[in-house]
């Protein structure tokens, strides 16, 4: 409790240090805005909630560090772990997603758990459980009087992810297959009575969300850290972004990402790094009581 | 028809009782069955009988496993201290104490989890399909989290109970065997004849359209909590009697397992059968068996195997065994063939 | 007799779409009043606000004297007033009977009651109303494999089975066949005088609504065009033309 009460303390204390939480959780929280804009694309094109997506990010961070471990710099990582991930996106689409659309919420969400909970079996029998992270040589950036470190890799990190959304949305804004998926999104029985094969769209949405989450992972492993079994706290974050967001709308995507990364941050400021995990999953009880109260105000409820 | 069934109850609780003696190599994993039968059991409560798929149900497991053993604890040392010593052994407690402690423990688990049960349910149960389950799934591992950090519950080293008093383990086996077996069997028979009841329709009808239940006034907040508040009460028992069982746990790995037995209690449901009485039952056995049988054999890779097996259960056999039974053997199912129109002719009875 | 629903100034609309306007509208228990207008008017929105669906925009609705405009649906249902769904609501996976059993009156059960098997007279009861509707014939069928005139009559059932004190039903007779109609404005009518059920009834078919109750409310674009007496109505050049002119 003192601890807490000192950890808090230090926040007024030291104004700066408010900057360099802040900092911290804007910059990973964009990774979690783009997890999560692949979760709300998925979501709202298909109607399916995807538990697996955090399990893709890792994956993704493990394409990366395999490379890096074999002498490849961990830029190229980046869109390597992009195309691996559409290809296990695509297999993962032909061989469960597309039988569990057409069916209720809870069996896609349920599949989408079993495969999660292989993914992260099948990173952990070849990567082992130990936590992982790529050393990049660059150097640490200085500010108030060294009271803020920012490292160069973080916002390296941050630039890519920034570019990386900007290009899928202007993909999905100008692109045909763009616009077939904004189609199906909207209506897929109309999209199909316009001659657009939704089997077809689903397997590239469902792909290029994989490969979001898995480019998003090989940022992740390039600045941060990662470990097989982290998947479902980056999910659940996902899951926080998208309920607290709602669905078809980026700039509400992007302010709640990094909303959850500063949260997080000044979560485990006061009351310690071993609660992280738990803050992000609280995070996510919050949002879903207050759309809770949010609905009951219109006499409905949160489905 | 009537006398077979007495008949039918009386073998299998003379089975029951006769197991750990038929196959005394297996008591400990017959003693694990009992705890998926359970889980399963009560699991179906609200996921196959009210329709709320919960992902959660192992908080209560967990909770049950910390709650029976903090009371155990209690009433003979000071917690905090006791779980500093990790089991450093100073600490002896008397047979009394061991089975008073154990009792008093199990009752404080059931109780307390259905009162868990019940406040996480006025949070939770305004939430509908997905987000129920998921919703359930962040409380269950945001319980074993925060118990991870709580250094008067041991934290992330857990707490290691007193062994079972005597020299001889198979008397604690048997022992547990039978408590599990206990709970198992009365849970099952109020579970017969809940489904009974006019409460169980109402819950059904909530299953199957709850604004229509909602529109014809039942209290569907009230029956959910109820139903799921004693659900959490088997469960919970069945946490604190693992607990001892174990010895040692702790919170992640054994306690809130939410990706292991969490998720393992949806997949027996699902394979015997959803929303039936039965079902619950056979999937349990059936899981138990293929992951018994097979578990050695795939070297490693058996955490993989049953992930794919959550994910084909679901995805190709989500009916279950009694699903499937009641499509191809309909007759069996007696009123099912009331069904067909020309019995509808028929007068009532 | 007594206002038991009281309808004040009500506003609804549906983003750009004003569904109602500043409606207002008594109905006196024990009685059947009617509802009608042109598709579209506003009536179904109506009744929605009533039992709770959704948030008013501004207005206020009473029951027996008390303020309903902010409860929930299933607290609203609680207090004995009861809907019946324009594309109706079943267990479709239940039979009939099961149907039924279901829609006791929970509200006015006990914990401990409702922790009890159906009595044969709750079995009875439900035969009985399903008698009364015409599906007696088909009581063990699944329900969800009936027709959907015969889906109208068993909620009508379930809820008399209800014991409500008032009753909205939206469009009873669509979808009916037209030579069983008379048959149900029998039965509403008996639903009415035997059981005491208030009656609020929705309906397109005149004949139907003039030979039942006795005040008619009529909607046309959201706004209360006329109400009154049948033969008012039925004399109201307003009336005649929101039907003729509704386009
Ligand atoms: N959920 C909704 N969202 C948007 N607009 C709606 C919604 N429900 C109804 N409306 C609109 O409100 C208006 C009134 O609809 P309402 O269903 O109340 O009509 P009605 O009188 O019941 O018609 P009908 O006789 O065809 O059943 C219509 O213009 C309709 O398009
Ligand atoms: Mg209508």
């Amino acid at each position: 409790m003192d601890q807490i009460i000192g950890n808090i303390g230090l926040l007024f204390e030291f104004p700066v240090v408010n900057l360099k939480i802040l900092l911290d959780g804007i910059m990973i929280g964009a990774l979690f805005a783009l997890a999560a804009y692949g979760l709300a694309l998925v979501w709202g094109v298909m109607n399916v909630k995807n538990l697996a997506q955090g399990d893709f990010v890792i994956a993704g961070g493990y394409v990366a560090w395999t490379l890096d471990q074999n002498g490849i710099h961990p830029f190229l990582g980046i869109p390597v772990a992009f195309i691996v991930m559409w290809i296990i996106g695509w297999i993962t689409y032909k061989l469960v997603i597309k039988r569990v659309i057409e069916r209720d919420l809870f069996t896609s969400l349920l599949a989408t758990f079993g495969l999660a909970i292989m993914f992260a079996q099948i990173l952990n029998l070849m990567f082992g459980s130990d936590t992982q992270s790529i050393q990049l040589d660059m150097p640490t950036l200085y500010f108030a009087d060294g009271f803020i470190d920012v490292p160069m890799s973080k916002l390296v990190g941050v630039v890519t992810a920034l570019c990386l959304a900007f290009g899928v949305i202007l993909f999905m804004k100008r692109s045909r297959m763009g616009q077939a998926i904004r189609a199906t999104a909207q209506d897929a029985r109309a999209a199909r009575v316009l001659g657009i094969d939704t089997d077809k769209v689903y397997a590239f949405t469902f792909s290029l969300n994989s490969a979001i989450c898995g480019a998003a992972g090989a940022i992740i492993v390039m600045a941060w850290v990662i470990q097989p079994f982290y998947g479902i706290t980056y999910s659940i974050r996902a899951f926080v972004i998208v309920t607290a967001a709602g669905l078809g709308n980026l700039p509400g995507v992007i302010a709640a990402g990094l909303g959850i990364g500063a949260l997080e941050q000044y979560g485990s400021h006061i009351f310690g790094i071993g609660y992280q995990q738990a803050i992000a999953v609280l995070l996510l009880l919050l949002v879903l009581f207050i759309r809770l109260l949010q609905q009951r105000r219109k006499r409905q409820v949160l489905q | 028809m009537t006398i077979l069934r007495p008949i039918f109850y009386l073998a299998l609780l003379a089975f029951i009782v006769a197991a750990p003696f038929i196959a005394p190599e297996f008591r400990t994993q017959l003693a694990t069955l009992w705890i998926f039968i359970i889980l399963s059991m009560t699991w179906d409560m609200t996921g196959g009988q009210m329709g709320y798929n919960s992902l959660g149900n192992i908080l209560f497991y967990g909770a049950g496993m910390y709650i029976a053993a903090v009371v155990g604890i209690a009433i003979v040392y000071n917690v905090g201290e006791y779980t500093n010593a990790a089991g450093g052994g100073i600490y002896k407690f008397t047979d009394t104490q061991y089975f008073l402690g154990m009792a008093l423990g199990l009752v404080a688990a059931g109780v307390l989890c259905a009162g868990i049960a019940w406040i996480l349910g006025y949070l939770l149960f305004g939430l509908r399909g997905p987000y129920f389950a998921i919703g359930t799934l962040g409380a269950a591992i945001a319980a074993g989290e925060l118990v991870s950090n709580w250094e008067w519950v041991g934290g992330g080293q857990g707490i290691a109970l007193p062994v079972y008093p005597g020299d001889d383990y198979e008397n604690a086996k048997l022992f547990f065997y039978y408590l599990f077996a206990i709970v198992g069997v009365i849970l099952f028979i109020f579970l017969r004849w809940f489904y009974s009841t006019r409460f169980a329709a109402a819950i059904n009808a909530i299953r199957d359209d709850e604004e229509k239940a909602e529109a014809m006034g039942l209290h569907t907040l009230r029956y959910k909590l109820i139903t799921w508040s004693i659900a959490a009460f088997f469960v919970g028992i069945a946490g604190g009697i693992s607990g001892y069982q174990l010895i040692h746990f702790e919170p992640l790995e054994t306690a809130f397992q939410t990706i292991n037995l969490g998720i393992f209690m949806v997949v027996c449901v699902l394979l015997g059968g959803k929303g039936t009485l039965w079902g619950p039952i056979i999937g349990a056995i059936l899981f138990h068996v293929v992951k018994e049988v097979t578990w050695n054999y795939l070297l490693g890779w058996q955490w993989v195997a049953l992930g794919a097996l959550i994910v084909i259960t679901v995805v190709y056999f989500q009916d279950g065994l009694m699903g499937w039974l009641a499509r191809v053997k309909p007759e069996w199912f007696g009123e099912r063939v009331m069904e067909k129109p020309d019995m509808v002719a028929e007068p009532a009875e | 007799m007594t206002k038991i629903i009281e309808v004040n100034n009500v506003s609804k609309s549906y983003g750009g779409v004003k569904a109602n306007t500043d409606i207002s509208i008594e109905v006196q228990q024990g009685g059947i009043t009617g509802l009608i207008g042109p598709n579209g008017s506003g009536k179904t929105t109506l009744f929605n606000s009533i039992v709770g669906y959704h948030p008013i925009d501004s207005g206020s609705i009473r029951f027996e004297g008390k303020e309903i405009s902010k409860m929930q649906v299933q607290d609203i249902a609680r207090l004995g007033l009861l809907r019946t769904f324009q594309q109706t609501r079943i267990y479709g996976d239940m039979n009939c009977v099961e149907n039924m059993l279901i829609s006791m009156p929970h509200r006015k059960m006990t914990i401990r009651e409702a922790f009890t098997t159906n009595t044969r007279a709750d079995h009875d009861r439900a035969e009985h109303l399903l008698d009364f509707v015409g599906l007696y014939e088909k009581r063990f069928l699944r329900s969800g494999s009936l027709s959907f005139g015969q889906q109208k009559l068993l909620e009508f059932a379930m809820a008399l089975m209800n014991e409500p004190t008032v009753l909205l039903l939206d469009e009873p007779t669509a979808g009916i066949n037209p030579t069983l109609i008379n048959g149900l404005i029998d039965r509403l009518k008996r639903a009415n005088s035997e059981f005491g059920i208030t009656l609020f009834i929705i309906e397109h078919n005149m004949r139907v609504i003039m030979n039942m109750a006795d005040s008619i409310y009529c909607l046309a674009h959201g706004e209360l065009l006329a109400s009154g007496t049948p033969s008012e109505i039925q004399g109201d050049q307003r009336v005649v033309d929101a039907y003729l002119g509704a386009h």
